[in-house]
């Protein structure tokens, strides 16, 4: 029971940072949009897109919806850097509460977040000209919150490691950006080299944007199951492997 | 008597480093109990051990009886932390603060309520409670964290450097609050501090600690009276001339030079100071020694450590 109240507690706050940060809110909607109907249009006007049904801009649009979830999770997740900063980690890492518990707390409210913005994009379909069905939303709402526990639990599993901020660009060069590119949000990943193709059925990601694409746009590389179990997995991993590694770096989180 | 804090032989070790050097301590309940020395000392090591925030290299420790190593969370749940560096979040209100900490810490719900109204009582942050912490003063955001630090009812309550930072009036107000806490709210308290005048006036006892050792222990007024002496304190134009010539009197006890350059000082420790200027300043004269100043201090806790180590507290390091 007390450990389901520290998990509770600590995602309640995680979600109180989000609301409060108005911010973060409005240019994790006003990004997107950028994308799908700047880059999209443009885009989509100078190719002959034959990669699915309704245009390259219905194309990407799950391809955004990770996008979003992928820098919200991932970011969140790395914030725990400057909670450790500010001495705030400390309040919670001596709080009488298993490691695991902050972890779950923390990958819970990060995936909340994230699947808020999901959702305010999901509404935003129309835009791109898609129709959402409510079993498309409610389907699209597991896999977006199987997406964003993985990569909360990759950022925190990276701030467990980074002492400092300073090691932001290199995160973003290294894992954001390949994850991002990779998963073929913006372009289908067949038909591509080997070398490329090898990399993208690597990025977790790649199978949460096909599982959108297979819900949102009947349209899927892989089947829908596939995916779905493959980011379960991630999921799963990500997030026992962070719990693991706070547990035992404890000493040096403080 | 009954000891709420116990250690044997505690010790951490960095690499080669020693920051904690086979420390044994016992504080009684219901005191307050301070860990005394400058910078660099080992007094947040200590303290982070006792906290279980660290893991000692040697030695055992206990905790309102329960052991630091094997039964952390029961340790933890027995006393609060105020850190020495700030441990709030800009962007939640003191209210959510303690709300945060009474439910992490296990406060029955039925409580919760009573309790936080309780704290803010005592913390006194009025309207402000419902107001993001950013917008807190120095000594609002010590106070929130002395006050959650409390809202459990630990047994032994941590602070570390808790006036570090603060401006003379804030302290004072923090000590009174500290002084009214170990009275009505009957919780032991253990801090750290490098101010003489904090110990001084706070503690029922007090360890110096130096380079990882804790020197001495007793309590204010024991370690003064131990000293036995008066602090005459001289300014002179040529102090090694004076440390020379000085040898032959033989009513210092005992001779410290403080400082350095233009700024030296020489510290005399003596029985009966009042009766003694006179004859330091002629003592002078004869050796064609210039007195800038002459100062006479009757015993404090700086001369207690003055005295265990050599140096001032503010030499640190």
């Amino acid at each position: 029971m007390a450990e389901l109240e520290g998990i509770y507690t600590i995602w309640l706050r995680e979600n109180k940072r989000f609301i409060r940060y108005r911010s973060r809110i409005l240019t994790s909607v006003v990004t997107p949009l950028l994308w799908l109907l700047i880059f999209g249009t443009g885009l989509g006007s100078a190719i002959r897109f034959g990669g699915g049904p309704g245009g390259y801009q219905a194309f990407i649009f799950p391809g955004i919806i990770g996008q979003t979830v992928l820098f919200t999770a991932v970011f969140s997740g790395v914030s725990v850097i400057i909670d450790r900063q500010y001495g705030f980690l400390k309040e919670i890492l001596v709080a009488p509460i298993s490691r695991p518990s902050i972890v779950f707390g923390k990958a819970l409210g990060i995936s909340t977040t994230a699947l808020i913005q999901g959702l305010i994009l999901l509404l935003l379909s129309f835009v791109v000209g898609i129709t959402m069905t409510p079993l498309m939303f409610i389907m699209s709402t597991v896999v977006i919150l199987l997406i964003s526990l993985g990569l909360a639990g990759l950022g925190l599993l990276i701030a467990s490691f980074t002492d400092s901020m300073e090691g932001f660009n290199l995160i973003l060069s290294f894992i954001v950006l390949p994850i991002f590119l990779l998963s073929g949000a913006l372009f289908p990943v067949t038909n591509l080299p080997t070398w490329l193709q090898v990399a993208v059925y690597l990025d977790p990601l790649t199978y949460g944007v096909d599982a959108l694409r297979a819900i949102i746009l009947n349209s899927s590389v892989l089947p829908l199951y596939v995916n779905v179990a493959v980011v379960g997995l991630f999921a799963v991993a990500m997030v026992l492997l962070s719990a693991l590694v706070f547990s035992r770096r404890e000493q040096s989180l403080m | 008597m009954e000891y709420i804090i116990e250690t044997k032989n505690i010790s951490k070790h960095y690499d080669d480093f020693v920051a904690v050097n086979r420390v044994n301590l016992k504080v009684p309940k219901n005191s307050v109990y301070g860990v005394l020395g400058p910078n660099g000392a080992g007094k947040t090591t200590l303290i982070s051990m006792l906290c279980t925030i660290l893991r000692p290299t040697q030695g055992l420790a206990t905790v309102n009886g329960y052991d630091i190593v094997k039964n952390p969370k029961e340790v933890r749940k027995s006393i609060g932390i105020v850190f020495q560096s700030r441990s709030l979040d800009d962007i939640l209100t003191g209210r959510e603060h303690l709300e945060m900490h009474a439910s992490l810490y296990g406060v029955p719900k039925g409580l919760r309520e009573s309790r936080l109204e309780e704290i803010l009582d005592l913390i006194a942050l009025g309207k402000k409670a419902d107001e993001y912490v950013k917008t807190y003063s120095g000594g609002m955001k010590r106070r929130l964290e002395i006050g959650r630090g409390l809202i459990h009812h630990p047994q032994v309550l941590f602070l570390d450097e808790p006036t570090l930072g603060l401006d003379p009036q804030t302290r004072e107000s923090i000590w009174e609050y500290i002084q009214k806490l170990n009275q009505e709210e009957k919780v032991t308290v253990l801090m750290t501090t490098h101010y003489m005048e904090e110990a001084d006036k706070l503690c029922d006892e007090v360890a110096i600690m130096n380079q990882g050792q804790i020197i001495t222990a007793d309590s204010p007024r024991n370690l003064k009276r131990e000293l036995k002496a008066d602090t005459i304190t001289v300014k002179v134009d040529h102090p090694e001339k004076f440390q020379e010539k000085a040898q032959e009197l033989d009513f210092i006890q005992e001779m410290f030079v403080v400082g350095g350059g233009d700024e030296t000082e020489i510290k005399l420790m003596v029985e009966r100071g009042e009766n003694l200027i006179a004859e330091i300043v002629k003592f002078c004269n004869q050796n064609q020694i210039f007195v800038f100043s002459i100062e006479l201090e009757h015993p404090n806790l700086e001369d207690v450590f003055l005295k265990y180590t050599g140096r001032t507290i503010t030499e640190g390091g």
